[in-house]
């Protein structure tokens, strides 16, 4: 903390602009991106709200339960879900500062998020191939924006991890390097939040009767 | 002055005060959040695909049960989130979003039902008041 002090002609101490025991969060880079991901929270809310207003409005279009697939959608939720715990495991890697184990768990990281993303390209260009496009219907519309909203941060998190990655191999475990890894963690588990929201509210409660 | 002399420490402990060592994760933690997210997504899918459930509203309700203890798992145990974190600011900004998200949720559909039931028939019948 910076101790700014001024001393003024005459006055007989010198001025202080910050109070003892006032302090600041220290180096606040989590923090934020700890706000960042809570805004980008909202987003996914509102894409949510449009989904439950209108996710059952199929305009004679297929409904929900005709069109998506929970074997597809199960495979994809434990890809997911395996990727956070691999993820972890290169954090668990980093705090020991042993480079390599933490790359290979990357690795697998980035695999696993490739084939969530590869999976379900396949899945919508079937949805699109059988006439079931984002333009059919207002379920549709909702649907492709708010599954489609997720894969996109997923995308751009693989396009970060192979970023970082790169960073990591020229400049090695740097705390700067560091401090990324750690918002990357973040940002990748609370994509498998949203994800969470995604299969229970979207797909799970979309094809019960 | 203890700012100054932990300001005069050596690199270790400046990394320390980076936030980055601050967040500790342990292999138990993970394993212990791994394992629960897993069981509370078994879960609802078995419940869902084995069609145990003939009507949507109580299964509606245990989903949402579910995947609302599932995100609290993933909080605890992946994020890392507790009181003390960033001085208490990360739990001061996530409660003030979730009391966003439940107004946006509640709110948008709470009304736009309520719109749908208020839509006065008689104009919508006439077709010259259709778009």
């Amino acid at each position: 903390m910076s101790d700014t002090t001024m001393t003024m002609s005459g006055s007989p101490e010198p001025l202080k602009f910050h109070v003892e025991g006032e302090h600041h969060v220290e180096n606040g880079t989590l923090l934020g991106f700890w706000l960042y991901l809570m805004s980008d929270c909202l987003v996914f809310a509102c894409l949510f709200a449009a989904y439950g207003v209108l996710g059952r409005d199929y305009a004679g279009g297929p409904s929900a339960a005709q069109v998506l697939e929970l074997p597809v959608v199960a495979i994809n939720t434990t890809l997911l879900l395996l990727s956070s715990i691999t993820y972890g495991f290169a954090v668990l890697e980093m705090q020991q500062n042993r480079s390599g184990p933490m790359m290979g768990w990357l690795v697998i990281t980035g695999l696993l998020g490739a084939s969530f993303i590869g999976l379900e390209l396949t899945e919508f260009s079937h949805l699109v191939s059988i006439g079931a496009g984002p333009q059919r219907s207002a379920f549709l519309s909702s649907f492709f924006t708010l599954v489609g909203t997720h894969g996109l941060h997923v995308t751009c998190g693989l396009i970060w991890l192979v970023v970082l990655m790169v960073q990591v191999s020229k400049k090695g475990l740097i705390p700067a390097n560091k401090r990324r890894l750690m918002c990357l963690s973040m940002f990748w588990h609370f994509l498998d939040v949203v994800w969470v929201g995604v299969f229970s509210f979207v797909y799970l409660m979309g094809v019960l009767p | 002055m203890s700012e100054h002399a932990e300001a005069q420490h050596g690199h270790d402990e400046h990394d320390e005060h980076d936030g980055v060592s601050a967040v500790h994760a342990t292999m138990k933690g993970y394993l212990t959040g791994f394992g629960l997210a897993s069981l509370l997504t078994l879960i609802p899918f078995w419940l869902v695909m084995s069609g145990a459930f003939a009507k949507s509203g109580p299964a509606d309700a245990l989903i949402l049960l579910l995947a609302g203890i599932q995100i609290i798992v993933h909080m605890v145990y992946f994020l890392h989130m507790n009181t003390k974190s960033e001085g208490g600011w990360n739990m001061l900004a996530l409660v003030f979003t979730i009391v966003l998200v439940v107004i946006t949720l509640s709110g948008s559909i709470w009304i736009m039902f309520h719109l749908n039931d208020n839509m006065m028939p008689s104009l919508m019948q006439n077709p010259a008041n259709l778009p």
